[in-house]
């Protein structure tokens, strides 16, 4: 391998590209400039638009701890739940006021995210993977049996949400919702964008790939995957909140075993590790949902599991993956 | 205190008979599992299968109970033959994300064509009479069926056993567990042998769901309603071992039994806590290897 | 935010632009249905009234006025629920909304239709509260209060006057143990307990056997129509409870008409209230059988559910009648609260103007085997019930 030996212009490479890392680029304005073309676009659909956005955040999250940490994780919705029933229940019992709703929703997640963390992620793989699964299962049966705060499985009625900053109403049309969501996601990415290109980013990628090695030249392993896990449970739980302030609902289906399998599966479509993979892959997946089930109500899960057999079996590491195969092999000719 | 004593061996007697459902359906996920390097998260799909063309052949065609199960069975078999062959083969080992992807999409995919083909209704399932009603034990009664269920498990569960542990298949099942490449390197062929396990694995998960019709009802969603019991099963289990499954099964069915009768507000709280526990104490499962 | 101003009202001109007023001569109605879910066999029955009377009768709209349903599923959850009526307002422009099997499902809906102004005419979802979210709420199907009361009131006058309810735990599931609890008491009953489970569970023979444990002289079992209640009639017949001398009562949702085959010969002699079965002798019942059985070939059973979407389809088609296609929300609430049908397949029927909900005969039915089949037979008639619930509980 060329790393072991690099070449002095290699390295120089290298370090201009390290330095570069952390500048924005021009591609990176492009989701945003599509986000605000949408709105004037598709008039409709912002309900839809709204949600999208809301989602993009959730699977950030996702990102930051699969991508970056390698935790794999069946259970993320347990922080989206936790965040959507915070900011739900605030709302339906006299508090609307959404942003700080926002943050009681990220603290609430965060505290989960910890205190499960700090108990979990002890184990790894399969059992890691379990312990994540059985965590978001757990809080998916305390809210239903939380009738009295959560509704149960009739869902927390009565959401009242108050206007953005005393001023933007949430209209049934989404046209503040989108906005709402929009600004919310570029803040969590931001977040995201900044953590990753830290120098904590960094040794969470060490961490995934070389654990021993981390261990041995002394950083604190536990420690950051503690962090970064408690610090993505907040991310999924604004979103968590986004979805129930915008939706004026929160259902069981917030904390259920389909959403966490489906966030992970936009994004995979998309592709881990990349920021930008739950950019491409999240509107991909809702909007096709969207499509076939207004084509076919009942058999949608057909087309999507098709897609994302097919994807698996020929676009090895998602669209991004396939984009980045595209562009270095053209850059080699 | 006749009651309690009653009540106990009511809940001891429902939760074994849920317990060798589970354990049929999941013993095959757990040594997809340890050998193969596979999530197969789409096992409860087989099993699902293997309840929808039980019931089918049963109602549609008037099959006799045991006739239609055996014709499910291989129906699953088949399918799943294909399916490894075409699909499954090319993930041995590989990244556990694209396992993820594939197998969630062939849930979906499952899900789908069993609402076109047989609707979105839950499937009727009628046990011949002869297994309806209660059945008198001596000292009390019990539902006719369940009581079969278990004495059905109970067989399969020592026929699989001597399976593994006396015949040529089975020493090459737990030679390849425990070391794939010192397997093939004595020239067992471990891709026909992925091929035998992993049909064999389908086949019982398809036994499972349709002898368990009664108890896990057979509906679009089952593959992923039940998922999260099987990988418990697994997971407590150990990957890859036979004994293991057994126990877990028997743990989260007559746990779950119990938690349901004592405290059906909580749905399945407990089974999920106590999961979570037994995982911190043994992270490889209760028969896990290290 | 000067330019976010900017852009809200840029968005308003955009979102008026792109209006498409519903041509006056198509209606659309946005029906929603649980064409999925563990609700999908009571939509299915609900679909078939629906399209049995839109087929029988799209002829006798006036000329050139055209009804369009654009369906969706909510797949039994709420959450879906709201977003696909949601959609249906705000992305196809329905002039109305109608269906709905879940509760949980018809309350999340409810709150839009108060802001949308547009009706909302539910066809089965009973949870008795759900009309008061919204004044454009009306319901042609009943609540768990006019069908579960009676029926606890009933248990008492037989002699049985100790009691166990068990039912699924949502919005209906605890209506239905509210109403008997009340009916029994309030008669002189007394409760030994009661047990609520998830309202999608799979095996019933744990919550079977606490009822079978506590012996009482009756239990009242609730849980939503279709498999659910075939399953937890097999419970029953697992543990023995009648052998054990217990005494099953329900809501008609236990023994709908098209699960009976299902049930067969064990099902006999369980007596449930309901508002409609289909041996009851009524010149109009007779030939709404006719007419289903000649569009569904004997391969359907209707029950109640299929009742209600026909008696909501002839109002709305009657209201379109009368209006020729034009009529505001409120002008269509005006319509229905003075709704009167004489003739539905059930009986005598019409909207209470107070409650928005039905006022409707209540029939006591006992199960029977006859001619080989397990039939409903209706053995007392409670004359024009209103909802109880809402009498006892005044709006504030």
């Amino acid at each position: 391998m060329s790393h072991l030996t690099p070449s002095a212009d290699r390295r120089a490479a290298d370090i201009a590209a390290f330095s570069r890392r952390h500048r924005f680029h021009w591609f990176e304005a492009l989701p945003w400039l599509i986000a605000v073309a949408a709105y004037f676009m598709f008039p409709n659909y912002l309900a839809l638009g709204s949600q999208i956005l809301a989602i993009i955040l959730f699977a950030l999250s996702v990102d930051l701890v699969l991508g970056y940490a390698g935790i794999v994780t069946l259970g993320h919705a347990a922080f989206f739940g936790v965040g959507a029933y915070t900011a739900g229940i605030l709302a339906a019992n006299g508090w609307g006021e959404p942003i700080s709703g926002l943050l009681a929703a990220a603290v609430a997640a965060a505290c989960i995210g910890l205190a499960s963390g700090w108990i979990i992620l002890r184990t790894t793989g399969l059992t890691l993977l379990m312990q994540t699964l059985v965590v978001a299962a757990m809080l998916y049966e305390l809210a239903n049996k939380a009738y009295r705060f959560t509704g149960g499985a009739d869902g927390l009625q009565g959401m009242s949400v108050w206007p953005i900053f005393g001023t933007f109403r949430f209209d049934m049309f989404g046209n503040t919702a989108y906005f709402y969501c929009l600004v919310v996601l570029f803040f969590g990415w931001l977040v995201v964008r900044n953590t990753v290109n830290s120098s904590f980013g960094r040794s969470l990628t060490g961490i995934r790939e070389n654990v021993g090695r981390m261990h041995a030249i002394g950083a604190p392993v536990a420690q950051r995957r503690l962090v970064v896990y408690a610090l993505s449970a907040a991310l999924a739980g604004i979103a968590g909140a986004l979805t129930a302030q915008t939706a004026q609902f929160v259902g069981l289906n917030v904390l259920n075993l389909e959403r966490s399998g489906t966030i992970l599966v936009m994004l995979i479509i998309g592709g881990i590790g990349r920021l930008y993979g739950a950019f491409i892959g999240v509107p991909l997946y809702m909007i096709a949902q969207d499509r076939f089930a207004e084509a076919d109500p009942t058999y949608w899960y057909f087309w999507i599991g098709l897609a994302m057999v097919f994807i698996v079996v020929f676009l090895r590491g998602g669209i991004f993956g396939v984009v980045e195969r595209l562009l270095a092999r053209s850059r080699k000719q | 205190m006749a009651d309690i004593f009653s009540s106990i061996i009511s809940v001891g007697f429902h939760g074994l008979a849920l317990a060798m459902v589970l354990y049929l359906i999941s013993v095959g996920l757990s040594v997809t599992m340890g050998l193969m390097g596979f999530i197969n998260l789409a096992h409860g799909a087989f099993a699902m299968l293997g309840g929808y063309l039980m019931t089918w052949l049963m109602s549609r065609y008037d099959v006799p109970f045991g006739l239609a199960l055996a014709g499910a069975v291989i129906g699953v078999v088949l399918i799943s033959v294909i399916l490894e062959r075409l699909l499954y083969r090319r993930f041995y080992g590989g990244d556990e994300l694209d396992q993820v992807l594939m197998t969630m999409g062939l849930i979906f995919i499952t899900i789908a064509s069993v609402t076109y083909i047989w609707g979105p209704v839950t499937q009727p399932m009628r046990p011949p009479a002869a297994l309806s009603g209660q059945i008198d034990l001596g000292f009390r009664s019990f539902p006719t069926y369940r009581t079969f269920l278990i004495v059905c498990g109970a067989i399969l569960v020592t026929l699989l056993w001597l399976a593994l542990e006396r015949t040529r298949f089975g020493a090459q099942v737990r030679a390849a567990v425990d070391n794939l490449r010192m397997a093939q390197t004595i020239g067992i062929n471990t891709s026909r042998l992925f091929a035998a396990t992993f049909a064999l694995g389908s086949g019982l998960a398809a036994l499972g769901g349709g002898l368990g019709a009664e108890i896990l009802p057979i509906t679009t969603f089952y593959a992923l309603e039940n998922l999260v019991y099987f990988l418990i099963v697994v997971a407590v289990g150990g990957l890859g071992s036979i004994r293991g499954p057994f126990v877990a099964a028997l743990l989260v069915g007559i746990s779950d039994t119990a938690f349901k009768y004592i405290a059906p507000e909580f749905g399945a709280f407990f089974i999920y806590a106590l999961t979570m526990v037994l995982l911190l104490w043994f992270p490889r499962g209760l028969f896990g290897r290290t | 935010m000067v330019s976010g101003k900017l852009l809200f009202a840029l968005a308003s001109v955009a979102t008026l632009g792109s209006v498409t007023t519903a041509s006056a001569q198509t209606i659309k109605i946005g029906w929603v249905n649980s064409y999925s879910g563990f609700l999908a066999q009571a939509g299915d029955q609900m679909e078939k009234g629906l399209n049995l009377y839109v087929k029988l009768h799209s002829k006798d709209l006036p000329p050139g006025v055209k009804v369009e349903f654009v369906r969706r599923d909510d797949t039994g959850a709420p959450e879906v629920g709201k977003r696909v009526a949601q959609e249906l307002i705000t992305r196809e422009r329905v002039q109305m909304l109608m269906g709905v099997v879940a509760s949980p499902v018809a309350a999340a809906i409810a709150p839009l239709t108060a802001e949308a102004k547009i009706p909302f005419v539910i066809t089965n979802a009973g949870g008795v509260a759900i009309p008061r979210i919204s004044p454009y709420v009306t319901r042609f199907s009943f609540t768990l209060w006019q069908t579960a009361l009676p029926i606890g009131t009933w248990s008492v006058k037989q002699g049985w006057k100790r009691g166990f309810s068990a039912v699924a735990d949502f919005i209906p599931g605890h209506d239905a143990e509210g109403a008997f609890i009340k009916g029994f008491t309030d008669a002189g009953g007394q409760m030994l307990g009661s047990v609520r489970f998830p309202p999608a569970s799979a095996d019933y023979a744990p919550f079977m056997q606490r009822i079978k444990d506590a012996k009482p002289d009756v239990a009242f079992v609730w849980v939503p129509a279709g498999p659910a209640a075939t399953a937890i009639m097999k419970a029953i017949k697992d543990l023995g409870l009648r052998e054990a001398g217990i005494n099953i009562v329900s809501a008609h949702d236990l023994l709908p008409d098209e699960e009976l085959p299902n049930i067969g010969a064990f099902g006999a002699d369980i007596v449930t209230a309901g508002n409609y079965s289909t041996t009851g002798v009524r010149p109009a019942n007779t030939a709404f059988l006719k007419a289903w059985d000649e569009e569904y070939k004997g391969k359907a059973i209707p029950n109640f559910t299929s009742v209600a979407a026909w008696d909501a389809a002839h109002a709305i088609f009657e209201l379109i009648k009368t209006t020729k296609g034009k009529f505001t929300g409120d002008e269509a609430m005006k319509f229905f609260a003075a709704w009167k049908d004489p003739n539905s397949p059930r009986g005598p029927i019409s909207i209470d103007p107070a409650t928005r909900d039905m006022i409707q005969d209540i029939y006591i039915r006992r199960s029977e085997m006859k001619n080989g089949k397990l039939v409903n037979t209706d053995i007392e008639t409670i004359k024009a019930v209103k909802d109880p619930w809402k009498e006892l509980n005044p709006p504030k």
